[in-house]
């Protein structure tokens, strides 16, 4: 399953929605990344309805077309902490996911549960990292090796780093908020 | 096998506290990384390990003996025969060449001229910097003056190498060969090392990592945030 479909379940566990409600939300939570189009939302939250993961809850007609409310099932619920659990294998790629995972799970579970989830991925980043460097200290390593363990730590590097601050902004606002 | 132990170490300057309570073991030939965010009392456990620093409370044993009980005299002893420390710059003396530099220690330790020179000469070598062996640390980059350093904190063999932040000054490339370097020579020589660093690339050469957060290890390794009705 994509990672807009976890998304999309995660936007939905707030309460039932209207497709075009989860596309404003989706582009206000990602506002640097490409908006979703109003197709793959449908289209997205189709496949989620055949799946169980999400169900029908009841139309409005207020003066404008169709709009139909959907809202998440528990198997619905069950999938997005499924997913929200299972770290991200570290890789100069993952950094969208990553994002993805991080955001929404600020917004599902809140700084102090999300916690939980940013330890492991660090835990399993910093592993990663230290494998790298391994390969550039070992003198049977070639260049290429080397600048391939380079370019993989520079991400990682970069990861962590983006984590730390984001925990400290978060921690930051959370105070403003509670004195 | 053991070889360096802090128990429940409590370090305060006046009113603030720097660490609350850390306990940490250190092993032959183990490289330990101490990490953190700024302020977090990393350095201040590096000090307390390494004794220059006494705790206010709890205790350091090295090799089983408490550090603690020995005098001042001896811990100072202890400090030349068995410790190695590296700054993150300017440890070494302007006036003299790398070689005399690296060959101080042995001098003070009342070992000869020549003796001195010649492990000095083989240190330097060993670091790959016995070409700036007779400049002067203003003759030389930062990078060459990093490896002296590092070759005047082993001369002696150490058992322990205590390095706060030894890369905090130098490009990424200068670090790296420091760092490998130091890896190297912990492996060869079974020397330990407490490595100081708020970078985790840097952590990364360590066997092993703990955080210290607020002067207290934090076991996630997160860091700075302190929870809603934590302390601010």
């Amino acid at each position: 399953m994509s990672t807009a479909a976890h998304v999309l379940l995660a936007l939905l566990a707030a309460g039932p929605q209207h497709g075009y409600d989860l596309k404003k939300a989706h582009d206000q939570r990602f506002p640097k990344t490409r908006p979703i189009a109003f197709g793959q939302v449908y289209g997205t939250l189709g496949r989620l309805e055949r799946d169980g993961l999400v169900e029908k809850r009841g139309q409005s007609r207020e003066g404008g077309p169709d709009r139909t409310e959907f809202a998440l099932t528990d198997a619905g619920r069950e999938k997005l902490r499924a997913w929200l659990e299972e770290i991200e294998t570290p890789a100069p790629y993952v950094t969208s996911t990553l994002l993805a995972k991080v955001v929404v799970a600020l917004l599902v579970n809140g700084v102090e549960q999300a916690r939980g989830y940013l330890a492991e991925q660090r835990r399993a980043h910093t592993a990663r990292l230290r494998e790298l460097t391994a390969v550039k200290t070992d003198p049977e390593s070639s260049l290429g090796d080397v600048i391939a363990a380079d370019f993989a730590i520079a991400h990682l590097d970069a990861d962590l780093r983006w984590l730390h601050t984001t925990l400290d902004r978060v921690a930051d606002l959370h105070r403003e908020v509670h004195p | 096998m053991t070889l360096l132990q802090a128990r429940g170490i409590v370090k305060s300057y006046g009113p603030t506290p720097a660490l609350r309570g850390v306990t940490v073991e250190l092993a032959e030939g183990e490289i330990l990384a101490v990490t953190g965010p700024s302020g977090c009392g990393k350095s201040t456990l590096l000090h307390c390990l390494s004794g220059i620093l006494r705790p206010d409370a709890g205790e350091v044993l090295y090799g089983g003996q408490r550090l603690g009980t020995r005098s001042e005299a001896d811990r100072s002893r202890l400090r030349r025969t068995d410790f190695g420390v590296l700054f993150q710059f300017g440890q070494l003396v302007a006036e003299l060449t790398a070689a005399e530099n690296v060959a101080l220690p042995l001098l003070l330790a009342g070992k000869g001229r020549r003796e001195a020179r010649t492990a000095a000469l083989n240190w330097l070598e060993r670091l790959e910097v016995a070409d700036v062996a007779d400049s002067r640390p203003g003759e030389m980059s930062g990078g060459q003056q990093q490896r002296c350093a590092a070759a005047r904190a082993l001369v002696t063999e150490p058992k322990v190498l205590f390095a706060d932040e030894p890369t905090g000054a130098l490009d990424a490339l200068a670090g790296e060969r420091l760092l490998g370097h130091l890896t190297r020579v912990a492996q060869e020589q079974r020397t330990s090392v407490v490595l100081v660093t708020h970078e985790a690339s840097v952590a990364a050469y360590a066997d092993r990592e703990i955080t210290l957060r607020d002067g207290a290890s934090d076991p996630t390794g997160l860091g700075a945030y302190v929870p809603a009705g934590g302390r601010p």
